[in-house]
């Protein structure tokens, strides 16, 4: 059986799109993070499937890079969570704006 | 049988993304995001990449996941308030992600022809292919990842770190 | 071919002595400014003497090009001076009667603040009026036209501390800048039609085309006219003349009687040949002057100022050379011009030894008495007295009966004009035997008062002790000039009257013979009548100021309507800012200050101020500090970006 290309690509646009909703409408940061996982996910099915459709490695090598990264980025996340966290006692978004003009 | 599969799995996977955006309490949200990585790493599978399904569960369902896990459990994270922080963010975000994703849609609907369909067993990468790639031609980007794990491994530590 | 006769001398040295005593002169010691002042005032004089006395021997017109100053396409103005005839006559009279001036201002000016700062403008402005004189074209007489105008305003403003002072300063200079307005626009006809401003190319072009008549050349003359009735004072833009009196005397002397106020008749007569060619421009400069000269003396008859007298006199003799100009008989305008020099200086300079002899007085009520008491500037101003009235054998009766002559013998109502002149004339002679009565006869009306503060003109001395003569500084000018009254007019008599005319025939190689011949028993017919008009206005004015005092006042309490006309000057000047000068004045205030310049210019910079400010409140929204929705706008981004990319929008944003 064959299963069109397409579908892993519209699979992932899907997974994207909802990654960006979660950003969106989610309070807590520690969520937020994870949709930002979810939207690194997306994408990285998107690279394999393309690997696949066009019979190279180089692909797959880039999700692979791309695992390490998201991988070192969400420890340095979590530890910024945990400093602010300590700092400002919320995990609410709406509560961190300090940036504001 | 590949096409059953990649329903299963590809409804697996949006079911856990969207138990992750309507869930309030951010474990769930972390186990609905463990449910969508082990999906995804059946359907590399099906795309011929097993080294990268492995690590794809062991690295990220496996390593991240729990670290986000811990986090949820040590700050002891609740259920989320309603506060209204932004309108900006619905009233533009919204109609970004729907135009991304119209965007999106079109643009793979438009070309589905070239792209041909994937067949299982079609293209397999085994781990010797992907190493000998990553060990001769790309060793410099691979040394330096691994730099960049060096470097966020203090960052966290710094970060995290109680003050006395 | 003659030497080099260093024309451009003669404007440069004033020109060094404005510089030395502008830059400093408030340094030095007074004595040291006067110097230079005098210097550069008699060393011109003797160079022009010079000049005449190798007159004879100069091929005319002598030009004197100093270098191009315009050279655009088609049009060529240079830095040219000119001698001739004309020339000749007027930079005797400016030079001659300016350094008497000067010497005389040694003695006058000598207590005044500022001693340093008048012989400065006083040299600038001889600077200026030797440019007019000197030019060889209109657009140097156009600058030397303006400086005198400058030196004008400079010197009638100043005692500039005094509000009435500097505002006759500026009244003037407007006045004379709308007579200068109808100048320009005279020149950019010239450029237009002629192609050039040099007066013998203008004057070349115009004989040579015979059949050019009226017309443009009308229209020429016409705004000419315009800038000479501003410069000289004639109706409408006669108004600063009398104000002008506010500046110190030997300023009245030298630039609103001798010089200055002659520059529009002089103007008029260089450039006679366009306005041969227009017998329309011809009778309205005859009209205007005739006008003035009657309105002016009309005014003189009821004025209390010593100056305003004769200010208004200045006025009125000013029309009897337009007069002259408009019936076109120029050399007797310039005959004139050159008798009036003498005897009206000489008038004002008596004057101004009069009102320095009562310390600052000068309001005629209380003169009175004098003549015992200051008997050099009794006699001089009674040589003037007689020379201005017209009396056989002093200056003004040749001139002025040359004029009035000419003027019966035009055709197109000449005898309208005459009678016009010949009652101007005895006007002219009863208010000057008026002046005369009041100021020196009789019993002194003086006020006493420990310490005379009612000075009109800032000549405050601190004396205070009783009448006294000026010092011989003062008086050496007044005699000179008042020889120069008894005989100046001996130039010019007419055959009539069994003389040569010598000035007439000296000018007529330039400016030509009048039209109409008369007949020698017309012109001693004519003569004697003047000398009767002249001998009533005196008979009258005996009659009313020394015979019998009383009743002017009843006169006055009879004719009151139009003895306060008279005294209140028609009321012109207020006339003129009802009708011109309010509603400026209301534009200025509320159209262009309230709503151009408050609110346009000023809203201009308010507005981008604040819609710089606003743009960046509503920008600044946009930084909430939310990650929410900057993730928001991240999103709206790369919506935005991958359609840009995907569907080749790309050329639309690049810059090609």
């Amino acid at each position: 059986m064959v299963v069109p290309i397409y579908y892993y690509l519209i699979l992932s646009a899907i997974l994207f799109s909802i990654g960006v909703a979660a950003f969106l409408i989610k309070r807590n940061i520690i969520t937020v993070f994870m949709s930002i996982e979810l939207m690194l996910n997306a994408v990285n099915l998107t690279f394999v499937a393309f690997a696949h459709h066009w019979h190279q490695v180089s692909g797959q090598i880039f999700v692979f890079f791309v695992m390490v990264v998201a991988a070192a980025e969400a420890a340095v996340g979590l530890a910024i969570i945990i400093a602010v966290f300590r700092a400002r006692n919320t995990l609410n978004v709406d509560a961190v704006d300090l940036m504001k003009l | 049988m590949h096409l059953v599969l990649f329903f299963i799995f590809g409804g697996l996977c949006v079911a856990g993304a969207l138990n992750l955006l309507l869930q309030r309490h951010p474990i769930n949200s972390a186990l609905s995001l463990i449910v969508v990585m082990s999906s995804l790493a059946v359907l590399y599978l099906l795309l011929g990449a097993e080294f990268l399904a492995a690590a794809q569960v062991i690295v990220y369902a496996g390593a991240v996941m729990v670290l986000f896990t811990f986090v949820v459990m040590l700050l002891n994270a609740g259920p989320e308030e309603r506060t209204h922080g932004s309108k900006a963010a619905y009233i533009v975000g919204f109609p970004g992600a729907a135009a991304l994703l119209a965007l999106l849609a079109y643009m793979f609907l438009e070309n589905r022809t070239p792209l041909g369909g994937a067949r299982l067993g079609d293209y397999l990468v085994t781990t010797a292919d992907l190493s000998r790639v990553l060990f001769r031609n790309l060793l410099l980007p691979f040394e330096v990842t691994s730099v960049l794990i060096l470097v966020a491994i203090l960052g966290a530590v710094a970060l995290a770190r109680r003050e006395h | 071919m003659t030497a080099s006769l260093h024309l451009w001398l003669l404007p440069l040295v004033p020109f060094a002595g404005f510089l030395v005593n502008g830059l400093i002169g408030r340094r030095l010691p007074k004595a040291f400014v006067t110097a230079i002042a005098l210097i550069a005032t008699l060393i011109p004089f003797l160079q022009v003497a010079n000049i005449w006395f190798h007159f004879g021997s100069l091929q005319l017109p002598y030009v004197e090009n100093l270098g191009t100053w315009i050279w655009t396409g088609s049009f060529h103005a240079d830095f040219a001076l000119q001698l001739d005839q004309l020339t000749m006559i007027m930079l005797l009279v400016v030079t001659g009667v300016g350094f008497l001036i000067h010497i005389y201002s040694a003695g006058y000016m000598a207590h005044e603040d500022g001693y340093w700062r008048f012989f400065a403008y006083l040299n600038l402005f001889m600077f200026f009026m030797l440019t007019l004189v000197l030019s060889e074209n209109f657009l140097l007489m156009f600058v030397g036209w303006e400086g005198v105008g400058l030196a004008s305003y400079l010197l009638i403003g100043f005692y500039f501390l005094k509000d009435s002072a500097a505002n006759a300063g500026k009244k003037a200079f407007v006045v004379n800048r709308i007579g200068d307005f109808g100048f320009l626009l005279a020149m950019f006809l010239l450029v237009a039609h002629f192609g050039t401003l040099s007066y013998s190319g203008v004057f070349a072009q115009i004989t040579q085309h015979p059949e050019w008549q009226g017309g443009f050349l009308t229209a020429i003359a016409l705004f000419l006219v315009l800038g000479a009735t501003g410069k000289s004072a004639q109706i409408p833009l006669y108004v600063w003349l009398p104000d002008a009196m506010e500046g110190p005397t030997p300023v009245s002397a030298l630039i609103h009687a001798a010089t200055m106020v002659t520059a529009g008749i002089y103007m008029v007569a260089r450039t006679h040949v366009l306005f041969d060619r227009s017998p329309f421009a011809l009778s309205t400069v005859a009209i205007i002057g005739a006008a003035t000269a009657f309105f002016a003396a009309t005014i003189g008859l009821v004025q209390t100022d010593i100056k305003r007298v004769l200010a208004y006199s200045t006025v009125s003799q000013l029309g009897y050379m337009f007069l002259a100009c408009g019936v076109a008989s120029y050399a007797s305008g310039i005959f004139h011009l050159v008798t009036h020099a003498f005897f009206k200086a000489l008038l004002f300079l008596a004057a101004g030894s009069v009102i320095h002899a009562l310390s600052g007085e000068q309001d005629m009520r209380v003169m009175g008495g004098l003549r015992k008491k200051i008997p050099v500037t009794f006699w001089t101003m009674t040589a003037a007295v007689f020379a201005i009235s017209g009396f056989f054998p002093f200056a003004g009766f040749f001139s002025k009966d040359e004029i009035l002559y000419q003027a019966f013998l035009s055709p197109n109502g000449g005898k309208i004009l005459w009678f016009v002149g010949l009652f101007t004339a005895f006007l002219t002679s009863f208010y000057m035997f008026r002046l005369w009565y009041l100021t020196f006869f009789g019993e002194s009306r003086a006020v006493e008062t420990a310490h005379d503060a009612a000075g009109h003109d800032d000549h405050g001395h601190g004396h205070g002790h009783g009448v006294h003569e000026s010092p011989w500084i003062m008086l050496g000018p007044l005699v000179i000039l008042a020889i120069l009254s008894v005989i100046g007019g001996w130039i010019g008599v007419p055959a009539a009257l069994g003389g040569h005319d010598e000035i007439g025939h000296f000018l007529e190689p330039l400016l030509g013979s009048p039209g109409t011949e008369g007949s020698n028993s017309l012109a001693l017919t004519l003569a004697i009548v003047s000398t009767l008009t002249a001998a009533a206005g005196w008979l009258t004015a005996h009659i009313l100021y020394f015979a019998k005092p009383e009743i002017p006042g009843k006169l006055a309490q009879q004719l009151q309507f139009v003895y306060q006309l008279l005294l209140n000057k028609y009321k012109v000047d207020e006339l003129y800012s009802a009708i011109f000068i309010a509603p400026l004045l209301l534009v200025s205030r509320y159209l262009l200050k309230g709503v151009v310049d408050t609110g346009v210019v000023d809203g201009a910079g308010y507005g981008s101020g604040m819609a710089v400010q606003g743009l960046g409140a509503v920008v600044q929204r946009i930084q909430s500090g939310n990650i929410r929705s900057y993730a928001g706008w991240l999103a709206l981004g790369a919506a935005a970006l991958l359609i840009v990319t995907y569907f080749g929008l790309t050329a639309h944003l690049s810059l090609r």
